[in-house]
């Protein structure tokens, strides 16, 4: 048995973990619920954000808040055009070549990352570099704990946007009934790109703030796929489930693989394979039937 | 209810997320006789076929056909004891040709292996002959023949409708539903299709069960109408006492009388 | 163009109906079996090696291209196959009873796979079989006593029926052999009763169900075949590759079998042959490519997965019916030259076509 002081420790930086994936899996959940697109590239959305940061903060001598701006909006200026130029002509094709397309997105921006800056392991300085003492012996790194803040103020403001805001509202509409929106005068597609622009933003955020964690480097992307499967633990179809499930997956997974050190780095997906076998919609399901 | 009743349903009911789509409806349909049912967009009449069809869980009722009760029943066996339909929207299989739609039509009294299938065994060939053969009469019937080797993607709209029906026929049933057979088609087109069904009732002795807005085609080929909104039944009857009974206008017209 | 007028229903079932398919498929066999006698070994391994991953691409295009069940894990089976056939014949079973236990150990655990998914919804399986790409990926890695682990595992000579296949031109008729069997297998496939309903399957699963398909069990027998397929592939691979390791069979050799039918055109067993050709003939490209552009970006690491995507991209976006569609159109714009009107291809306008019920 573990000292109660790894146990937290474990806890907290698995809970930080999830938080990472859960916004991750945000924006997964915001594209998917807008155009029934799921974007397999969206783990390179954070990757490139982290870069992008990288990028930024070098060039402004080092100063990271104007940089993690800077980064984030500009990924999500990609995320706009990835839509606008490209996905909105393929609507209507098959759900498998959609789901190839986006992998096929996903190899590019890697390449094309590892590219532009290189595929060595660099490292983003952040303000959260030190470390917080919660207790005797036991320590965290306040980039976790900052992360876990971030998750919660832009679930918040994601919140308020949906629900207050006219723009959100809107798209709130258009993403349940697309043709409806569209006679009411919404600007449909360009709703749709926002939301891409959202997801892509909230992910670049999650990678930058992850860099002190996971350092930067190509390879980061693939986390995406862990909070595709945290999402799909906890029910695609709705975004607290989707939190909930990240959250799961974050907090098994440092305690899978200090006890499984064999199937180190995987228990997501053990996990996320034993859900649907058991329960295929999910934990929290929502129906998914064709009206005939 | 008549002991003779071919289709039995009684106090089907479904739920859609608190609300009731299909509430407290039982009807009987009898051998041999066209039975249309009808009502206001959005009263429950497709629900009711995708409910025999098995497509939807029913809340609480029964459905009997024969001496089969569907509820126990999957949804890909309805079709083995006699039961065949159509699609509101058309559910064709749309990148393959019109014979492949036809012949998986004739699925169900197809065995199907796939070791025979991958050896392309003389066993198999004979059948694929054979089953050729029962599809070429509904070809035939139907008049598709100039359609046999197109893709259903280049089809015309009209020429859909008729391949799913003609879909529908190859499975050999003895019960049809028709979910909106004539929606969409010109006023000609919606006149050959009930001679079509009128052929089929009478040559083939299909029972058929059909929802439609066209009231024209109800009145002239249907032998009792059933009407419905807000997932309630209204009237059974034949189809003038439907069109006088005056809580089917307020359905539809949304007056009081 | 021949028009062909069908005068008995065995018209509609024969392969090749038309004189000119026939002539064609002819000469390509042709060609086939006599090219050891024009092709110098390092083409002729290549060729081999080629009709391996046509093999593997058949196996996939029945799951994804007909069935319409998107699968990221199929390097997974190739793995297997190459790993199970490598490990039996190494403890002494015989090659063609080893190639019969490994196509069946796939088909199982294919179907079992398959099983599992038939209950989940498109995406869903796509990463689900990702993950069990990942899953058995790390499983061949840790595995040390059975696969050799990281380390590698060497696969033993080729030996058929006691002879030793040594010479390249001996192990290009081996693969030629599985491939025209495994051609005719999945050509015989689709057109019977089981064939369609996977096509069915693909195209709508509720009117497939009132039809009286079984959805489920078609989903598994579709995985339990394209697997088995795979596996082989997988066999054949082996003896190509010569030393197995688990990275060989990552998330990018399944993005590679994936671009093969994509590219190749999604549906039509000729497009995962075409997708095969084009797979073969990128690396060449590739290294000349590297030449050409300049070495900032020609001497990249990245170039390949980032050619790969890029194929990809522009295939689905600006052909989505693959090389095989253009080759349709081509040959369309031939046989009824000089009558071919621009119109003829165009593609309709698609809709977003909802499966939710909300």
């Amino acid at each position: 048995m573990l000292p109660v002081n790894d146990i937290i420790h474990l806890a907290v930086t698995g809970l930080a973990q999830g938080c990472a994936y859960g916004l991750i899996a945000l924006g997964f959940v915001l594209i998917y619920k807008a155009t029934e697109v799921v974007n397999f590239a969206h783990g390179e959305f954070m990757m490139l954000g982290a870069f992008a940061v990288l990028a930024y903060s070098e060039a402004m001598g080092g100063s990271f808040w104007p940089a993690f701006v800077l980064g984030c909006l500009s990924i999500g200026v990609v995320g706009y055009l990835l839509d606008a130029q490209i996905m909105r002509r393929i609507i209507g094709q098959s759900s498998a070549s959609i789901f190839i397309l986006t992998v096929a997105f996903g190899f590019i921006f890697r390449s094309a990352a590892g590219m532009i800056w290189g595929w060595k392991t660099l490292t983003l300085s952040t303000p959260f570099g030190g470390t917080v003492t919660i207790a005797e012996g036991l320590t965290i790194s306040s980039g976790r704990i900052a992360i876990i803040v971030a998750t919660i103020i832009l679930c918040s403001v994601l919140y308020l946007f949906f629900s207050k805001t006219r723009y959100g509202i809107a798209m709130q509409a258009a993403s349940q009934n697309q043709l409806a929106a569209y006679y009411m005068g919404i600007p449909v597609k360009r709703l749709v790109s926002v939301t891409w622009a959202i997801g892509a933003t909230i992910a670049a955020a999650a990678g930058a703030l992850l860099a002190p964690v996971t350092q930067v480097d190509t390879t980061i992307g693939f986390l995406g796929i862990k909070a595709l499967a945290g999402a799909i633990v906890g029910g695609f179809g709705s975004i607290p489930g989707a939190l909930l499930g990240c959250l799961l997956i974050g907090i098994i997974e440092p305690f899978a693989d200090y006890y499984f050190p064999a199937i180190k780095g995987v228990s997501a997906y053990v996990v996320m394979l034993l859900v649907l076998f058991v329960r295929p919609e999910g934990l929290i399901s929502q129906t998914f039937q064709k009206k005939v | 209810m008549s002991a003779a009743a071919m289709l039995s349903v009684r106090n089907l009911s479904i739920m859609f997320g608190g609300v009731h789509a299909v509430e407290d409806v039982s009807f009987d349909v009898n051998p041999g006789e066209v039975f249309a049912i009808i009502g206001p967009n959005g009263a429950g009449k497709s629900t009711i076929f995708n409910l025999i069809s098995r497509l939807y869980e029913p809340c609480s009722g029964t459905i009997h056909y024969g001496d089969h009760d569907l509820l126990e029943l999957p949804a890909h066996k309805i079709v083995r004891t006699g039961i065949a339909r159509t699609f509101q929207n058309i559910e064709l299989f749309e990148q393959a040709t019109v014979l492949q739609n036809l012949l998986v039509g004739r699925h169900r009294h197809m065995s199907a292996n796939p070791l025979t299938a991958l050896a392309f065994l003389p066993s198999v060939r004979k059948s694929e002959l054979e089953h050729r053969r029962k599809v070429e009469d509904v070809i035939d019937l139907l008049d598709i023949a100039q359609y046999r080797d197109e893709r259903i993607a280049d089809l015309p709209y009209g020429a859909r409708k008729n391949v799913e029906l003609a879909r529908a026929l190859c499975a050999e049933p003895t019960l049809l539903l028709l979910d909106e057979p004539a929606s969409g088609l010109s006023s000609e087109e919606s006149d050959d299709v009930g001679f079509w069904l009128e052929d089929i009732k009478h040559d083939l002795g299909v029972t058929l069960v059909m929802v439609e807005h066209d009231m024209n085609l109800v009145g002239s080929i249907a032998d009792r109408v059933m009407a419905i909104n807000d997932g309630r039944l209204i009237a059974i009857g034949t189809p003038d006492e439907i069109r006088d009974n005056q809580e089917v206008q307020q359905a539809y017209l949304g007056v009081s009388a | 163009m021949q028009v062909l007028f069908k005068t008995c229903y065995e018209d509609d079932i024969r392969f090749l109906a038309k004189t000119g398919e026939k002539v064609r498929v002819g000469l390509v066999i042709a060609a086939l079996l006599a090219a050891p006698l024009w092709l110098q070994n390092y083409y002729l391994a290549e060729l081999g090696l080629l009709l391996v991953y046509a093999i593997a691409g058949i196996g996939l295009m029945i799951l994804t291209g007909y069935t319409g069940q998107v699968s990221f894990g199929h390097a997974a089976f190739l793995g297997i196959g190459a790993y199970c056939h490598s490990i039996l014949i190494s403890h002494g079973v015989p090659f063609s009873v080893s190639v019969i236990l490994t196509t069946a150990f796939s088909a199982a655990i294919g179907m079992a796979l398959g099983r599992s998914a038939s209950r989940m919804h498109g995406f869903y399986l796509a990463i689900a079989t990702l993950a069990f790409l990942i899953l058995v990926e790390t499983l061949l890695g840790e595995w040390t006593s059975m696969t050799g682990g990281y380390a590698g595992l060497k696969v033993p000579a080729l030996v058929v029926f006691g002879m030793p296949l040594k010479a390249v031109w001996q192990q290009y008729y081996l693969d030629l052999f599985f491939v025209l069997i495994v051609v005719m297998a999945a050509a015989n496939l689709f057109r019977t009763s089981t064939g369609r309903s996977f096509l069915a399957v693909r195209d709508s699963e509720l009117s497939a169900r009132s039809l009286g398909v079984n959805v489920e069990w078609v989903k598994i027998q579709s995985f339990g075949v394209s697997a088995a397929i795979t596996g082989l592939a997988g066999v054949l691979l082996a003896h190509h590759l010569h030393y197995l390791s688990p990275e060989v069979f990552n998330v990018l050799e399944s993005l590679k079998l994936m671009l093969m039918i994509v590219v190749g055109g999604l549906g039509s067993i000729l497009g995962a042959i075409f997708g095969a050709i084009l797979i073969s003939l990128l690396p060449i490209s590739i290294s000349f490519l590297k030449d050409v552009l300049p070495p900032g970006i020609g001497q990249q690491a990245g170039l390949e997965p980032l050619l790969f995507g890029l194929i990809i991209v522009l295939f689905i976006v600006f052909e989505p019916l693959g090389i095989y569609g253009r080759w349709m159109k081509l040959r369309y714009f031939f046989e009824t030259f000089p009558y071919c009107r621009k119109s003829s291809f165009v593609r309709q306008k698609s809709y977003l076509r909802t499966e939710r019920l909300r």
